[in-house]
């Protein structure tokens, strides 16, 4: 196909103009809105900068990334160490390796807004009766503290996301031909060398994968964060993409949102980049 | 008796295994068995069963969920969606793949690099734009979920199309095919293991999504994660009611997973791995 045929374009022509209005117009707007005072109608007036002066000085907003920049480190860790782990134990000769899998992948399935209520229910209902029965004093009054609900927030990504996790490490598993491991055996490497110096360097490129993926995607969470705890106590636990739909739809500061939604873009496009060039450059070097 | 060892061990993990996948789903049993208390039989106890089993909480949750306009709204809604993300991205892909110019390169490049974009960094002024067109309803619902799934979607396509040979084309366009006919006669079929992935991946998130659809759709043609929220808001503390909502709520998905698990855990797989 040649760029002058028609046909070159006509089957181009539905997603440059879904990507197009939905994505890109948006994306451009949004930027210049960001230096203006739009109220989601008219913008008036050139601002500069003051936007993001502004936001820098907010205490809720920065409180938000922080406590965003905590979720995600420590949930990107858990899901990892479990969705390897997970992996690691079914891909071993049993019977009931398929159904596991099943199991443990299937809370992806459900949207986290569903989850979050679910587990709203564990940690204050069931939580408070099984403290009531052992006398574990820890467990009571959980998603009315801020710890508590960084905890349980932590709970439900880990619990939902690690059969993801786990997927992703499954199939590089896989990949590892089995006399290689055979070798390693009869030269006599335990199960912990055979991990650090055989299974492990071959499945480096899963944890370019899977520390992209998971780094994203606990920068992006909001369902979990809206059904579970909803922000508080007191806006304690809100996380960015929570804040920015706030401050746009219930604050209705549209270009002050908007500004907040070009640093959160840059937080999360910095990471990606970042975690793909520092992966490949190890890879290569492995 | 090293191998015996081993059996051992094996047999162990299996053990442990087994009691993780249990722990795994308490979750979903602690939802069910209090689903089927009454409010005073939750204030008993969350553990075990229900002293009686009483049906009443799911007959007021489906009727309160108006269970059946939201399922037909999820469905349509994501089906209609995932349709035009398959058909569209498909040819793109396809269109993509065969055309080796620098254009076409630059093209691709910015579908890709659009994935890095997150939702909140759009949804604003996306928001504003179609409600001063007037589009804040389901077709623009769906029009937005083309322009947020194409991207990977494309990108899958365009991995699949190496696979596929160019003498194929070639040959259709000998016999006298137009560029479409090739595609959708010759190409497409040939697609059919990648469009099942496109569908999976693009299903889970469009059928889950709660953000997009409440900001663009009315009450009346409220999806089901949508109007879970407004049903959970109303029934706060009244867990026997919320309770036996969400596990309507959970039925199509379970549903669904029962009959296609090996196509969807492989469609995951091979939409992360690429």
């Amino acid at each position: 196909m040649k760029n002058r045929s028609l046909s070159f374009w006509l089957f181009l022509t539905p997603v440059i103009l879904g990507l197009g209005i939905v994505v890109v117009i948006p994306f451009i707007y949004g930027f210049f809105y960001s230096f203006t005072d739009w109220n989601g109608i008219t913008a008036n007036n050139f601002i500069g900068f003051e936007n993001y002066i502004n936001l820098f000085q907010e205490d809720e907003f920065m409180n938000s990334i922080w406590f965003t920049i905590k979720f995600a480190v420590v949930t990107v860790l858990l899901l990892n160490v479990f969705g390897l782990g997970l992996a690691l134990l079914v891909t071993r000769n049993m019977k009931t390796n398929n159904l596991m899998r099943t199991i443990f992948f299937m809370p992806n399935l459900i949207g986290g807004l569903i989850l979050g209520f679910i587990w709203q229910f564990i940690f204050v209902s069931v939580f408070g009766d099984v403290a009531g029965i052992t006398g574990i004093e820890g467990l009571n009054g959980w998603l009315s503290t801020t710890n508590t609900g960084f905890w349980g927030l932590v709970i439900l990504t880990a619990w939902q996301m690690a059969g993801y996790i786990m997927i992703i490490y499954i199939a590089y598993l896989e990949n590892v031909p089995k006399e290689l491991i055979e070798a390693s055996k009869i030269d006599g490497a335990n199960a912990m060398q055979r991990f650090k110096n055989v299974i492990f360097p071959l499945v480096a490129p899963a944890f370019t994968v899977s520390m992209f993926l998971t780094l994203s995607m606990s920068f992006k969470i909001y369902d979990q964060n809206l059904s579970l705890t909803n922000g508080g106590p007191f806006n304690s636990t809100q996380m960015v993409a929570m804040e920015i739909v706030r401050t746009a739809f219930s604050d209705n500061q549209m270009a002050y949102a908007q500004s907040k939604a070009v640093i959160f873009f840059l937080i999360v496009a910095v990471i990606a980049l970042t975690q793909v060039y520092y992966n490949k450059k190890r890879e290569v070097d492995v | 008796m090293a191998k015996d060892n081993e059996k051992r061990n094996t047999r162990l993990l299996e053990i442990f295994g087994i009691l993780l996948a249990l722990l795994w789903l308490s979750p979903f049993y602690l939802m069910i068995v209090n689903a089927f208390k009454t409010k005073r039989g939750i204030f008993e106890g969350v553990l075990g069963f229900p002293s009686a089993f009483t049906f009443e909480n799911f007959v007021n949750a489906f009727i309160e969920l108006e269970f059946l306009k939201s399922l037909f709204n999820s469905v349509l809604i994501t089906g209609l969606s995932i349709l035009i993300i398959i058909l569209f991205s498909s040819m793109a892909g396809y269109a993509l793949a065969r055309n080796k110019s620098k254009l076409s390169g630059v093209i691709f490049f910015i579908f890709v690099a659009a994935m890095l974009i997150p939702f909140q960094s759009v949804m604003i002024p996306l928001v504003a734009l179609f409600g001063q067109a007037q589009m804040l309803n389901a077709a623009g619902l769906i029009f937005m979920y083309l322009g947020f799934g194409c991207s990977l979607s494309i990108f899958l396509y365009h991995g699949a199309m190496t696979g596929i040979s160019q003498s194929l084309d070639e040959a259709a366009i000998i016999d006298g095919a137009n560029r479409f006919q090739t595609f959708w006669h010759i190409i497409f079929p040939l697609l059919k293991p990648i469009s099942v992935t496109v569908a999976i991946l693009n299903t889970i998130w469009i059928w889950n999504d709660y953000l997009l659809p409440s900001l663009v759709l009315s009450e009346a043609n409220a999806t089901i994660p949508l109007k879970m929220f407004y049903f959970f808001g109303q029934y706060t503390k009244q867990w026997h009611l919320a309770l036996a909502g969400l596990t309507i709520a959970i039925i199509p998905v379970i549903i669904g997973y029962f009959f296609a698990q090996k196509q969807i855990i492989d469609g995951v797989s091979e939409g992360a791995v690429k």
